[in-house]
C-alpha cells in the first residue's frame, strides 16, 4: 500500500468515525427517550436527526474558561488525549478481509493499550481543574480503570489461545466454523463487563456520576473540552463493540450480505446493547464496583483461562 | 525490517492525523469560542460556595493499594500473552511451567484476600 493511498484511506476512516460517533449520540438520546417514555431530541431535522450537528456547532462557540487556580496547559490538552488514542485504536480494526489501515500482528494488545490511555485524560483533566468534585472523579477513574484492566486482558486470553494469534484478521478467520462466543461464553461475558468499564459507561461511570459528583472529572469543562471528552466516550463504545465483534461474534463473517456490511451491523447491534444496558441498570456503590472486579471477575477470568488451557491440551487440538 | 515498517508506517500516519484533528478542534474552539471571563463564573465549582480549601487534598490509601495490586496482575497478563499465542505448538513442559507460575500467583492472591487488601471499608 502506497503512502498516499494510506493517507487518503486514513482521512476517510477518521471522517467516517466522527460522523458515526455523532450519529450514535443521536441514536442514544432517541433510544433513551424511547426506553424512558419521553421524546428525546425531535426538533432539528427529521426525528431530530441533525441534533448532533447543532450540538457540535453550539459546543464549538461555547465559552470554555480555565479555573483560576488550575493548570491551564494540562487543562486544555487533556480532552484531546481522551479522543485521540481511541481514534488511533481504529487503525488496526479489520472491517473485512484485508480492510484495515494496518494488519498489525499484535492488534488486540494495541487496541487494549489505546483504550487504557484514555484514563490519563481523565486523571490529568481532573487534576488540572483543581476542583474537589473533579479530583474525586479522577481518583475514581484511576482506581476503576486499574481494577477492570486487570481482567480485561485475561478475559480474552482464551480466544487468543484458540485462534493462536493476536491479529484481528486471523482471529476472525479462525471463527469460520464456529463463533468463539460459543466456546468462550464466560470470556465473552467478562470481556463485555470490562469493555463497558473501559468505555466508562453506565453502570461503570462512577467517575462522573452526576448524583454525587456533579459531573466528576469534567465538572469544570464546557465547550470543546467537554465535546472531546464525549467524542472519546462514544468512540470508545464503538471501538469496544468492534473488538467484541471481532473476538467473539465472528467479525465480518455472515451469509448473503457483503463482509463490511455484516461487520457494521454487528457493531451497531452491540452499540445499541450499550444504550440498553445504560437504560436498565443502576449504578453500584464504589466499594462494590472495586470488590466485584477483584473478588469475582479476576478469579473467574483466571479459571476460564485454566479450563480453556486444559481442554485444548487434553483435546490435543488447538 | 520491511514488514515492521509496512505494519507501523500506516499507524504512525493515522496517529499524526488523529493528533492533528484533536489540535485543530482545540484551536478552532480557541479562535471561535466566546470569551467573557468573570471571577464568579470561572472560579472552581463547589456547590455555589466559595472553595473551603485546596481541592488537591489527602485521599484514601485504598486507591494506592489498588494500583499496587494492578501492577502485579498486569505484569502477569503481559507475561501470558506470548504464551497464549504459541499455545498450539507448545510442549507439555511449557504448559505445566505456566501452571506452576499461575499457582504461585493464586496463592499470593488468596493471601491478599485473606489479609483484607481487597476490602474497601
Amino acid at each position: 500500500m502506497s503512502a498516499a493511498f494510506t493517507l487518503i484511506l486514513s482521512v476517510w476512516l477518521i471522517a467516517a468515525l466522527l460522523v458515526a460517533a455523532g450519529v450514535f449520540t443521536w441514536v442514544e438520546r432517541r433510544g433513551l427517550g424511547f426506553l424512558q417514555e419521553r421524546l428525546g431530541p425531535n426538533r432539528v431535522g427529521p426525528f431530530g436527526f441533525f441534533q448532533w450537528i447543532a450540538d457540535t456547532v453550539k459546543l464549538l462557540f461555547k465559552a470554555d474558561e480555565v479555573p483560576p487556580d488550575g493548570d491551564a496547559l494540562t487543562f486544555r490538552l487533556a480532552p484531546a488525549l481522551a479522543a485521540t488514542p481511541v481514534l488511533v485504536g481504529f487503525a488496526v480494526v479489520a472491517f473485512a478481509p484485508g480492510w484495515a489501515i494496518s494488519a498489525l500482528d499484535i492488534g488486540v494488545i494495541f487496541i487494549l493499550a489505546m483504550l487504557a490511555l484514555t484514563v490519563y485524560a481523565m486523571v490529568l483533566g481532573a487534576w488540572a481543574s483543581r476542583n474537589r468534585y473533579a479530583m474525586l472523579g479522577g481518583l475514581r477513574a484511576a482506581a476503576q480503570m486499574l481494577s477492570y484492566e486487570a481482567f480485561f486482558g485475561l478475559s480474552l486470553m482464551g480466544v487468543v489461545m484458540l485462534a493462536g494469534s493476536m491479529s484481528l484478521g486471523q482471529i476472525v478467520a479462525a471463527q469460520e466454523g464456529l463463533w468463539f462466543v460459543v466456546q468462550q461464553p464466560l470470556g465473552a461475558a467478562l470481556f463485555t463487563i470490562a469493555g463497558i468499564a473501559a468505555a466508562h459507561r453506565l453502570p461503570f461511570d462512577l467517575q462522573e456520576s452526576e448524583q454525587d459528583l456533579v459531573a466528576g472529572f469534567m465538572t469544570e469543562y464546557s465547550g470543546m473540552g467537554f465535546a472531546l471528552f464525549f467524542l472519546g466516550e462514544y468512540l470508545a463504545i464503538l471501538l469496544v463493540s468492534a473488538l467484541a465483534v471481532t473476538l467473539f461474534f465472528g467479525g465480518w463473517l455472515g451469509p448473503w450480505l457483503p463482509a463490511p456490511v455484516w461487520f457494521g451491523l454487528k457493531v451497531g447491534a452491540l452499540a445499541l446493547a450499550f444504550v440498553w444496558i445504560r437504560a436498565i441498570l443502576p449504578r453500584p456503590r464504589y466499594d462494590q464496583l472495586v470488590a466485584f472486579a477483584w473478588k469475582w471477575a479476576l478469579p473467574l477470568a483466571l479459571a476460564n483461562l485454566l479450563v480453556t488451557g486444559a481442554v485444548v491440551v487434553l483435546g490435543g487440538s488447538a | 525490517m520491511d514488514a515492521f515498517l509496512a505494519e507501523y508506517t500506516p499507524i504512525v500516519v493515522f496517529m499524526l492525523l488523529a493528533i492533528g484533528l484533536g489540535l485543530i478542534l482545540l484551536l478552532a474552539a480557541a479562535v471561535l469560542a466566546v470569551r467573557n471571563p468573570d471571577p464568579e463564573k470561572v472560579s472552581a465549582y463547589e456547590s455555589g460556595f466559595n472553595a473551603f480549601d485546596d481541592a488537591r487534598m489527602k485521599f484514601n490509601v485504598r486507591f494506592y493499594l489498588v494500583s499496587i495490586l494492578f501492577i502485579i496482575f498486569d505484569l502477569e497478563v503481559a507475561f501470558l500473552f506470548p504464551w497464549a499465542v504459541a499455545f498450539g505448538e507448545i510442549s507439555m513442559a511449557a504448559f505445566w511451567s505456566m501452571m506452576v507460575f499461575l499457582g504461585v500467583l493464586t496463592v499470593g492472591f488468596a493471601y491478599e484476600w485473606k489479609k483484607g487488601a481487597l476490602d474497601w471499608e
